[in-house]
């Protein structure tokens, strides 16, 4: 399986993830040679196995419906980037 | 003061020996003559005199803790209120945690000292400690070879002695195989043991925290403070916490030891298979019983994970959209030039690769051949270790293929970084518990033993591993320099 510097660019569209041009062609080996490594899991038959998300396969645990955070509004709002009223800013969406 | 064991210094401290503002001070002279190594990214000097006053008034109110008044460092993984939290990445290099994780909670709790934020690789994502924003730290046994990874920082830290203990994380073996490379000891608890709240999260089913220290009772009482069921982890454990310290010193006789025959094939190393060999034989003469066991999908641990964890990962750090907190980049002229330029200038290179890999296997048209086909994977590997459970009390083995690499010996090809993770991935995958200790030298660099235990029998291998310890000294060595 290998992935050309095509590919390597859409996938990095579906990540918002700003790859440098002159990079896209050593992630498109480097993304080939993890793939190579993993068709290894191809040669075994899983037909019947239960896919294992987590390693005690436990239910999500229920609380009460209780308040339980304190409000950190200015806490959170004092460590971003860019804040305004009480919001976050970014760059204009609607025109 | 430095080469004493914890139970040691806490003895020293409450009998007046030495204060905890002379023991913290003691640790931070010797962190700035050995800054080369680069162990830490921040040192909170400051803060850990001010704790180390706090922890002397409480030593003379007769209240302390096990850990009253001993300096410890954290690895940048775990959040710290208003100390600058990196986890060795550009993205964070701004980012003063507006919270405490729940670890940092449990060791303000127990009155320790923080020294400060020990370096490591970017988003725990490495094996080498390399890949750090903050560049490589070098290994104290030889500066021009790697201390392992991702928590390296923490390896070195206790290793040259920068700090009297160190805490971890270990996704697919950043506990263990720096401790190995470093010659040290490290316990990476069962999965939901100790609490995930504040740790910045890489891959959220195989994460663990636990204790990088010189020996197997020290690791008992650093444990001790760190595990327990915390609400605010969704998969935390519920279970009452045993004493660690109190089985250390059972005999080990009738030990049933199972040895997989995929870690000792022909692949392995020779001088490590020898000197695993020898390891074994002291736990023969303790009266321990040696069987062979077999685990036949372990050859697909490493193809699983990479999938599994690269996954998680381009999930969790979907997060860092340079919106709410970290790295925003200059200018931007719409939203998606936001999110794209931020975190293209945020995360480094292997950070990149990761979250493109698990971007491409969840997307659509490749799920159930990557995935879906991982996780199944990912049960036949736990039900091999379930099955030779049965047969056996532990299972031991190698924790690295070799010795430590040489710095940037590995970084061209990141596949081959990864097959160095074969020894210790496949736990995570099972969630099991399993711990490094020293046990012995190749070419004068340190080598660890690895033991393997059932769900929550933390306490019955630091049994395993405190009993080796008193027959054998190679977790007394100290490297050349760093005495």
């Amino acid at each position: 399986m290998s992935l050309t510097a095509n590919d390597v660019n859409k996938i990095a569209h579906l990540a918002r993830l700003g790859i440098d041009a002159q990079d896209t062609e050593s992630y498109a080996k480097d993304l080939s040679g993890m793939l190579d490594l993993m068709t290894q899991m191809s040669e075994l038959n899983t037909e019947a196995v239960e896919p294992m998300a987590h390693p005690m396969d436990q239910a999500q645990r229920l609380r009460p419906d209780k308040i339980t955070e304190e409000n950190n509004r200015d806490k959170f709002m004092s460590i971003a980037p860019q804040t305004e009223d009480g919001l976050f800013l970014v760059p204009k969406v609607i025109e | 003061m430095h080469t004493k064991s914890l139970s040691e210094l806490s003895h020293g401290l409450q009998t007046g020996e030495f204060s905890s503002v002379e023991l913290t001070q003691a640790f931070i002279k010797r962190i700035n003559q050995h800054q080369d190594l680069n162990a830490y990214i921040t040192v909170t000097e400051e803060l850990a005199l001010q704790n180390a006053k706090a922890a002397d008034a409480r030593i003379a109110n007769k209240k302390a803790d096990a850990l009253t008044g001993i300096p410890v460092a954290q690895k940048d993984i775990f959040c710290t209120l208003d100390v600058k939290t990196t986890c060795g990445s550009r993205m964070l290099d701004n980012f003063s945690a507006p919270y405490n994780a729940t670890v940092i909670e449990k060791f303000n709790q127990a009155g320790a000292v923080m020294l400060g934020k020990l370096n490591m690789d970017e988003f725990a994502m490495g094996s080498s400690n390399e890949t750090s924003y903050y560049g490589a730290v070098k290994n104290p046994w030889n500066t021009n070879k790697v201390p392992g990874g991702s928590s390296g920082g923490s390896g070195v830290a206790v290793a040259a002695r920068l700090a009297a203990y160190a805490t971890g994380t270990d996704t697919g073996g950043s506990i263990r195989q720096p401790a190995a490379l470093c010659g040290i000891t490290g316990l990476k608890p069962t999965y939901g043991r100790v609490s995930r709240y504040g740790m910045i999260a890489y891959a959220s089913s195989l994460d663990q925290g636990g204790p990088m220290t010189h020996s197997a009772e020290d690791a008992a009482i650093v444990l001790q403070t760190m595990a327990g069921f915390d609400p605010k982890d969704s998969t935390s454990v519920d279970l009452p916490v045993p004493d660690y310290s109190v089985n250390l010193n059972q005999p080990l006789k009738g030990l049933k030891i199972g040895l997989p025959k995929e870690f000792f094939s022909a692949d392995l190393n020779a001088a490590m298979a020898t000197k695993l060999s020898e390891a074994i034989d002291e736990y023969r003469k303790l009266g321990a019983e040696i069987k062979e066991v077999s685990m036949p999908n372990l050859k697909l641990a490493i193809p699983a994970y990479y999938v599994i964890a690269p996954a998680e990962c381009s999930a969790n750090l979907s997060r860092f959209d340079g919106v709410r907190f970290g790295h925003r980049c200059e200018n931007p002229v719409d939203l998606t030039d936001l999110y794209t330029r931020s975190r293209g200038e945020g995360f480094g290179k292997e950070v990149k690769r990761r979250i493109l890999m698990g971007t491409y296997a969840l997307s659509t048209g490749y799920y159930d051949a990557y995935y879906l086909k991982a996780q199944k994977i990912r049960r036949l590997i736990s039900d091999d270790f379930k099955r030779a459970l049965t047969e056996v009390d532990v299972i031991m083995g190698p924790v690295t293929p070799t010795p430590a690499f040489g710095i940037g010996e590995k970084m061209s090809d990141p596949v081959e970084m990864y097959l160095s993770d074969i020894y210790t991935i496949a736990i995570n995958l099972a969630g099991l518990p399993a711990l490094s200790i020293p046990a012995g030298f190749i070419n004068d660099m340190p080598i660890g033993l690895q033991v393997i235990g059932n769900y929550f029998t933390e306490a019955h291998l630091l049994n395993i591993a405190h009993q080796y310890q008193q027959v054998t000294d190679w977790h007394k060595q100290t490297p050349k320099g760093f005495e």
